[in-house]
Parts: C-alpha cells; sequence; structure tokens
C-alpha cells in the first residue's frame, strides 16, 4: 500500500485505474439520465424542471467534498512532507471549482422556473457562491507563487482555514437567509426531503455516484500530468520521455 | 534586552506603534478611504434619508471591511523588506505571541480608528442615533477578527505578486460571516430589536480568531520564509 | 413519448437542456483539460530534452569557430 506513495508507483496504478474508473462513469451518467430524464414523471408543481436536480444537487455536493479533498490532502502534505498529497490538492482544485460553477448555473437556471429570477439570494446559492470564491483564491495564490514546495504549503494553509470556515459561512448565510427571505419563496429543499418518490431518489443516487467517480477519473489524469512534470529530473520520466520521443518519430 | 517572552511582545508592540506614529500617511490612507468610500454611497443611490439609513449598517460595515483589507498590506511589507521579520522567526521565543503582538499593533493603528471615526460616518448615512452605539461596539468586536484572519492572507502571500489584490481575493470571502452578523446587528438596533444574540456571535468568532489565527499566521510565515 | 415531447420538457426546455447542456460542457472541459495538460507537459519534456543534446552535439564546432 505504501508503495503507491511513490510517484513513479502511482503513476503507473493511476494510469491503470483512469480506463476503467472512466467507462464505468459513463455508464452511470448513462444510467442516471435515463432515470432521471426519462423514466422519472414530471413533478406535480415544477413540472418537467426538476429535472436540473440530477446535476444541481451531485454538483453541489461534490463541490463540498472536493474542497474537504483538498484541505485534507493539503494537510497531509503539509504534516508528513508526501508531495503526492500536495499534487492531488493542486489537481483537485480547478475540478472543485468548475463543479461549483456548475452549481451556480444550473442552481440559476432552475430558479427562473421556480422563483422567476435567475439569482436569488438563497442560502445554498450564496454559499456556493463563497464557496466558489474560495476556490478562486486558492488557485490564484498558487498560481502566483512559483517555488512549488512553498505553493503547496502555502494553499495547504489557505485551504485548512477555509475548510475550518466554510461551517461558520454556511450557518452564517442560512441565519441570513431565513432572517431576509420574504414568505412567498420556497425553498429548492423541499425536493430533497426525505420524503421524496423513490422514481426521483434513484437516478439522485446513480448521477451523485456518477459525479463522484468523475472527480476520481479527472483528478488522477491530473495528477498523472503533475507527476511527470515535478519528476521531469528521475530516470523513469526521462525514460517515458525518451519512448514518447521514439514513437512520435516513428509516426512520422 | 528582553528575556522573557512577555516582554519580547511588549517590545514588538511598542516598537510597531513606534513606527506606525512615525508614517502617519500610511496611517491615514486606509481611514481615508473609509471615509470616501462612504460618502460615495450616497452619490451613488441618492441623498434620500430613508434610503440611506436602510443601508447605512450594511455600508459601513462594507467599508470598514475594505479598509481593513487595504491596511493588511503593511503589516509585514516593511519588516519583510528589511530583514526583521525572519529575525523574528529565528528569535528563541515562540513565534505565536510576537506574531499576535504586531497584529494587535496594527488593529490599534486601523481598525481602532474605525471604531473612532464611525460615528461620524454614520451621521452621514442617517444611521438612527441610537444603532450609532451598537455600530462601534460591532466594529471594535469585528475589526480585530478582520486583523486577524487579514494577518494569515498577508502571511500567505509575502512577497507575491499581485499580493494587495491577492489578498483581498483570498480573506474577503472568510470575512463574511462577520459582515453578516457585524451589519446584522446594526440593523437590529436600528429597529429597535434586541442585539444580545448578535454580539455573543461576534464575540465567539472574535474568541475563535484569536485562539487560531496568531498560529496559522506564524505557521505561513515560516512557509513563506523558508 | 415522442422525441418532441421528450426535447419540450413541458415548456421548460430552455431552462432543462441550458443546465443539462453547460454540466455537459463543464465534464468534457475538465476530461479535455486534464488530458490536454499531460500531453503538453510530455511534449515540454520532450522538446527540453532534444534542446539539451544540441547543444552537446554542437559544442566541438562553436569553439572551432572561435
Amino acid at each position: 500500500m505504501y508503495k503507491y506513495a511513490s510517484p513513479k508507483n502511482f503513476y503507473a496504478l493511476a494510469g491503470q485505474l483512469v480506463p476503467w474508473l472512466g467507462i464505468i462513469t459513463l455508464l452511470l451518467f448513462v444510467i442516471g439520465l435515463y432515470l432521471g430524464l426519462y423514466v422519472a414523471p414530471p413533478d406535480y408543481q415544477q413540472g418537467d424542471s426538476y429535472r436540473i436536480m440530477f446535476i444541481h444537487v451531485p454538483a453541489a455536493w461534490m463541490s463540498m467534498f472536493v474542497y474537504v479533498m483538498m484541505a485534507g490532502a493539503g494537510l497531509v502534505g503539509l504534516v508528513w512532507n508526501i508531495k503526492l498529497a500536495d499534487m492531488l490538492a493542486t489537481a483537485s482544485a480547478p475540478i472543485g471549482a468548475s463543479l461549483t460553477l456548475m452549481a451556480l448555473v444550473t442552481g440559476s437556471l432552475w430558479g427562473k422556473p421556480t422563483w422567476g429570477t435567475y439569482w436569488v439570494w438563497d442560502a445554498r446559492l450564496t454559499s456556493e457562491l463563497l464557496l466558489f470564491f474560495l476556490y478562486l483564491g486558492f488557485i490564484a495564490l498558487q498560481a502566483a507563487i512559483d517555488d512549488p514546495r512553498r505553493s503547496a504549503r502555502a494553499g495547504a494553509v489557505l485551504a485548512l482555514v477555509g475548510v475550518v470556515d466554510i461551517p461558520i459561512i454556511h450557518f452564517s448565510v442560512v441565519w441570513w437567509n431565513t432572517l431576509h427571505q420574504p414568505a412567498s419563496i420556497g425553498s429548492l429543499n423541499r425536493l430533497i426531503s426525505p420524503s421524496i418518490y423513490p422514481t426521483m431518489l434513484h437516478p439522485l443516487l446513480v448521477m451523485s455516484i456518477a459525479f463522484f467517480l468523475f472527480y476520481f477519473t479527472v483528478v488522477l489524469i491530473r495528477m498523472r500530468g503533475e507527476i511527470l512534470a515535478r519528476e521531469r529530473h528521475t530516470g523513469w520520466v526521462m525514460q517515458i520521455v525518451r519512448s514518447s520521443t521514439e514513437a512520435m518519430e516513428a509516426g512520422r | 534586552m528582553s528575556r522573557t517572552l512577555l516582554s519580547a511582545a511588549r517590545c514588538i508592540f511598542r516598537r510597531d506603534l513606534t513606527l506606525a506614529a512615525r508614517k502617519p500617511a500610511d496611517v491615514a490612507t486606509p481611514l481615508a478611504f473609509f471615509v470616501i468610500v462612504t460618502s460615495l454611497f450616497p452619490l451613488g443611490v441618492g441623498p434620500e434619508p430613508d434610503v440611506l439609513s436602510r443601508l447605512a449598517p450594511g455600508v459601513l460595515w462594507v467599508a470598514a471591511l475594505l479598509a481593513s483589507m487595504l491596511s493588511m498590506g503593511r503589516l509585514f511589507a516593511a519588516d519583510h523588506a528589511d530583514g526583521t521579520l525572519e529575525q523574528l522567526t529565528l528569535s528563541p521565543h515562540a513565534l505565536t505571541p510576537l506574531v499576535f503582538a504586531k497584529v494587535a499593533a496594527h488593529w490599534v493603528t486601523s481598525g481602532l480608528l474605525l471604531v473612532v471615526l464611525s460615528p461620524l460616518l454614520a451621521m452621514q448615512l442617517n444611521l438612527p442615533t441610537h444603532a450609532t452605539g451598537t455600530l462601534m461596539v460591532t466594529l471594535l468586536l469585528g475589526t480585530p477578527v478582520l486583523s486577524l484572519l487579514g494577518s494569515v492572507g498577508a502571511a500567505l502571500t509575502l512577497g507575491v505578486r499581485g499580493g494587495g489584490v491577492l489578498l483581498s481575493l483570498l480573506v474577503l470571502p472568510l470575512y463574511t460571516p462577520v459582515l453578516i452578523f457585524g451589519a446584522g446587528a446594526v440593523t437590529a438596533s436600528a429597529s429597535g430589536l434586541d442585539t444580545k444574540a448578535y454580539f455573543s456571535l461576534l464575540g465567539a468568532f472574535l474568541l475563535l480568531a484569536l485562539a487560531f489565527a496568531p498560529w496559522a499566521t506564524a505557521a505561513a510565515l515560516r512557509i513563506s520564509l523558508d | 413519448m415522442t422525441w418532441r415531447t421528450f426535447f419540450a420538457m413541458g415548456g421548460y426546455a430552455f431552462y432543462v437542456w441550458g443546465a443539462y447542456g453547460f454540466a455537459t460542457a463543464v465534464l468534457v472541459w475538465n476530461v479535455v483539460s486534464a488530458l490536454r495538460k499531460r500531453r503538453t507537459v510530455l511534449k515540454m519534456l520532450r522538446e527540453l530534452a532534444l534542446a539539451e543534446q544540441a547543444p552537446k552535439d554542437s559544442e566541438t564546432q562553436h569553439y572551432a569557430s572561435e
């Protein structure tokens, strides 16, 4: 198990896992879309627009999960100096940020037919927006620091401060929202309550797992790129570069 | 020479205050910004007293946030440039209390002055007078949190290109709970509602920040200076 | 259910397909950008390797010309 803490072995392992994860993810997406767009019936209040939930909710869940992964990986890298952990954090950030953006846009498109406006300062969307800014800050900080070690460690501290602040932010925003919310605006939470219909629950679960595996697939691909760049002075990477050059020239 | 940790911290506190007193322009600029930004709002939304008094808590708090943000740059900049900061990290004393002393001195020359200025600006924005006291107390509780959180950001972005703006991007999202409850307290007070819950939360934030931020800042300084 | 009713999504076509379309774009971007990153790194390393070889080949010529 610990041999995979070495970039070389991890690179190989990741290379083998990615195709399988990718296929399973794709299958799950297809099943989820079939269940969500075709099998599940229209909602009696929201009609077909509620189907956006099947991408909005998993995106929002993953946006938070990925941030926690980022902070956790950062912590491991900070405390135990494991380079792969640093790389996991850096690789996770753009994925998490894009999923947050997806949650925001799909939430906005769901909000328009439901509430009449594209943007509503409801608690969840506002929290997502702030989470998006936290991701951007992390990416900007890492991009601005050239030294890889300082960049990784600074990012880790920032992500850890963020992960402590996120529950506080969420709590504050929920409180702020209940104070200012006019009674007429309902909440998106109604559809996600435990009394949800099975035909609506199944696609949600399938899509959630699909999004979950998607994150791991993509982060492994990103990490392979990171590993090559960081370990470029090692023999095994130079060998890969040489074979790749030969393959290119043979192809000509 | 200072031997105990307490006297070392006191020494740094006094030093930073003295240095700030010698450069009044550095201290005054964020304050001037606070005043100017607050004055821009009536120009933007119109001078109607009712509108202004509804907006006043939020505007004053956002302006305080931004002014606080702007002043964070000078927390470590001068000491970083002349090597004093590195000397501090090499000292035999624990870094965390020394950092706390620096942030405390910085707050005296930034946040505390915002508190002092705030009644004048509250008047400009037609905030009901009975809410002004609440405003000052919330700023008194909140600006130290801003300084403490800002110091973490300042330590992380030490010497980094795009420093000031990057610092703002990093720290402003983290400020939002303080903003929500600070401005919320003033609004409640203006409407005659009870503010106890707000002050408890602001107090809790302050305690949390006091407990963790100087330590995080010290860690960030070591990362940036290694 | 016909294809037409499916695409109409009960009148919410713009919102549903807009949302699903944006989501697909984001997912595709993630995969493409990750794959491209690896390819770009490999390309850069290949060129670095070639550049390191070239001066060695022309080294003798360089001294000779001075």
